[in-house]
């Protein structure tokens, strides 16, 4: 039977603001706004063994935005890649959930990432390593729009292009919100589904938040052939939590107790 | 020795499926471009993307490949750094890096093309080997040590020809062969270098001054019994087409001046940009030459 993916998704959600109360920082904002975009992967795209993180024929994630690190752990750790209490260990001394994603530190990770702009270079190069062996698997990865900014991203989106990466798809979590404020006023990366075409992407836009259109542009990506699919995703930064959604300074800031608590109530 | 670089990855590809090689649109002049023809859907052309070249690389070696990438030392190590420390290293990536067309003897490309410090941003990595091969026959033989050791490397060759010094063994890390032996002092060089250390082993015998000639063809990891061994002398001189600071002459007194206090004389360039100019013009101009290395080998035994 099907998990529910809004069960599942608030529950993501309700860990990334326990753990990064706990952790006393971190990246609310950006990680529950791409919330249902990744449950939806772990639930219902990717074929992956939560038990043998190494194995082979997996789908590959990678988080380029790796500043959401908590929405990534928390997932994990709801599909059993390693316990459900480790959570708490968030950027804390000696734990295996560094403050941005560390291959060599948590199963499941496939990648380190964190430093903006470099995820989809490297799911480029797992993609080309599939081609080369004729490997079925899949490379996923998801972006920032505020990361749209480094030019490495659109280096790395020439060469999907060129070398027809049709077995990977770019998510580009688009909450228009970045550190120094809205993401048109900083650095306008719009029209972001136009500049992947014209790149010569397949490009789709969805309501990041609406499970039919996630899903949607997931199956339409698989059934296009010769090039790579870029999904633009709108969403709210901090979605699900009142007084976080669009709220820019809870791109890196972590609920106090109080707040945290209210969250949880909302989240319940 | 960026032909026997192109040679030897031609010869991996076929003993060793899982060899990659990409390039950033210089793959005649890295001559990678040999094992493309060999390999084409082994090899990746990233166009002139260095940053780029270094995250495939990385996406390839998390896939189980072992990805040689390759361009010119100063965008290899400066324009794409934080890829190598971040996407490579802190991962412990399986990818080698060859860079060539380091040094002054890039020649009249100028001072933008020509990386005086590469080995000093590439040794600053956690897990980085770091190796400045002298010659053609050590150059074949790292690539194959790279191919077979695991985690990330990272190599500089220069544009132009080393006259034939090593006898093509086996290539150890952190093993510095002993190419002249003498008491009197100790030369450490890499390199270009390296023939210009013979040399100026040569000229000093005639006045009767007895060097020992290590080539240290890796940087990182250092061989800190040679290096001990060399401190005993009292009198060490360094020399690397490279600069001064950070590179091998930089290691080098980081090592002993913790662990065997000794005077260190370094040849290589003084905290300066190069130019346009030949190689040996250059080599000349900027002190890299055996008649330097002597000098200093003599100014070194006189405060020692």
């Amino acid at each position: 039977m099907q998990r529910d993916l809004k069960v599942i998704a608030k529950r993501v959600r309700a860990d990334i603001v326990r753990m990064t109360t706990a952790a006393g920082s971190g990246h609310p904002g950006g990680s529950l706004s791409a919330a249902d975009v990744v449950v939806a992967l772990y639930e219902r795209v990717l074929h992956h063994r939560p038990k043998q993180p190494d194995w082979l024929n997996r789908d590959r994630f990678v988080l380029s935005k790796g500043h959401a690190a908590p929405l990534l752990y928390a997932v994990l750790a709801e599909r059993g890649y390693f316990p459900h209490a480790r959570l708490a260990s968030l950027r804390k001394i000696n734990s295996h959930l560094q403050g941005h994603p560390s291959r060599l530190d948590t199963p499941g990770v496939e990648v380190s990432t964190g430093s903006l702009g470099q995820g989809l270079a490297m799911a480029n190069g797992m993609a080309l390593a599939a081609k080369t062996d004729n490997a079925k698997w899949r490379v996923y990865c998801l972006l920032g729009d505020g990361e749209c900014d480094e030019g490495e991203v659109w280096e790395a989106a020439m060469l999907s292009h060129q070398y027809k990466l049709d077995n990977l798809v770019a998510i580009v979590d688009k909450n228009g919100l970045q550190i120094d404020g809205r993401t048109r006023d900083v650095m306008d990366t719009n029209p972001l589904a136009g500049k992947f075409r014209a790149f010569g992407w397949h490009a789709i836009e969805i309501n990041g938040h609406d499970y039919k259109e996630i899903l949607g542009a997931f199956r339409e990506a698989a059934a296009t052939k010769g090039k790579p699919t870029a999904i633009i995703a709108r969403t709210v930064k901090g979605k699900g939590v009142s007084f976080m959604e669009g709220k820019i300074e809870y791109h890196g800031k972590c609920a106090n107790p109080a707040e945290c608590a209210r969250a949880l109530g909302e989240l319940a | 020795m960026r032909e026997a670089y192109g040679e030897a990855l031609a010869e991996l590809g076929t003993t060793n499926k899982n060899v990659v090689v990409l390039d950033a649109d210089l793959s005649s002049s890295t001559k990678t471009s040999l094992f493309a023809k060999r390999f084409p859907n082994r090899f990746f052309e990233v166009g002139i993307a260095e940053q780029n070249l270094l995250g495939t690389a990385a996406g390839l070696a998390a896939a189980g490949k072992i990805p040689f990438a390759s361009t010119f030392a100063v965008f290899a190590s400066g324009r794409a750094w934080e890829q190598a420390r971040n996407a490579i290293a802190y991962a412990d990536l399986n990818v080698k890096i060859v860079a060539t067309h380091a040094g002054l003897s890039v020649g009249p490309d100028g001072a933008t093309h020509q990386a005086l410090e590469d080995v000093a941003l590439m040794r600053a990595i956690p897990r980085f080997r770091v190796c400045v091969p002298c010659d053609a026959a050590e150059t074949r033989e790292m690539v194959y040590a790279f191919a077979a050791v695991r985690g990330p490397c990272y190599a500089r060759l220069p544009r132009i020809e080393s006259p034939e010094i090593t006898d093509g063994g086996k290539f150890v890390f952190g093993r510095w062969p002993v190419l002249h032996e003498g008491g009197d002092a100790c030369i450490i060089a890499n390199g270009l270098m390296v023939a210009e250390a013979l040399e100026a082993a040569r000229l000093l015998a005639k006045s009767g001054t007895r060097v020992r000639v290590l080539n240290a063809s890796t940087v990182k990891p250092l061989d800190e019994r040679a290096l001990l061994r060399a401190a005993t002398t009292g009198a060490v001189v360094t020399a690397e087409e490279h600069s001064i600071i950070g590179g091998l002459g930089g290691a080098v007194c980081e090592f002993v001046s913790e662990r065997k206090p000794c005077i260190v004389k370094r040849v290589g360039t003084r905290d300066v940009f190069g130019e346009s100019g030949e190689s040996r013009e250059l080599f000349e101009k900027y002190g890299l030459t055996a008649a330097a290395i002597a000098k200093a080998v003599h100014a070194a035994m006189k405060r020692a």
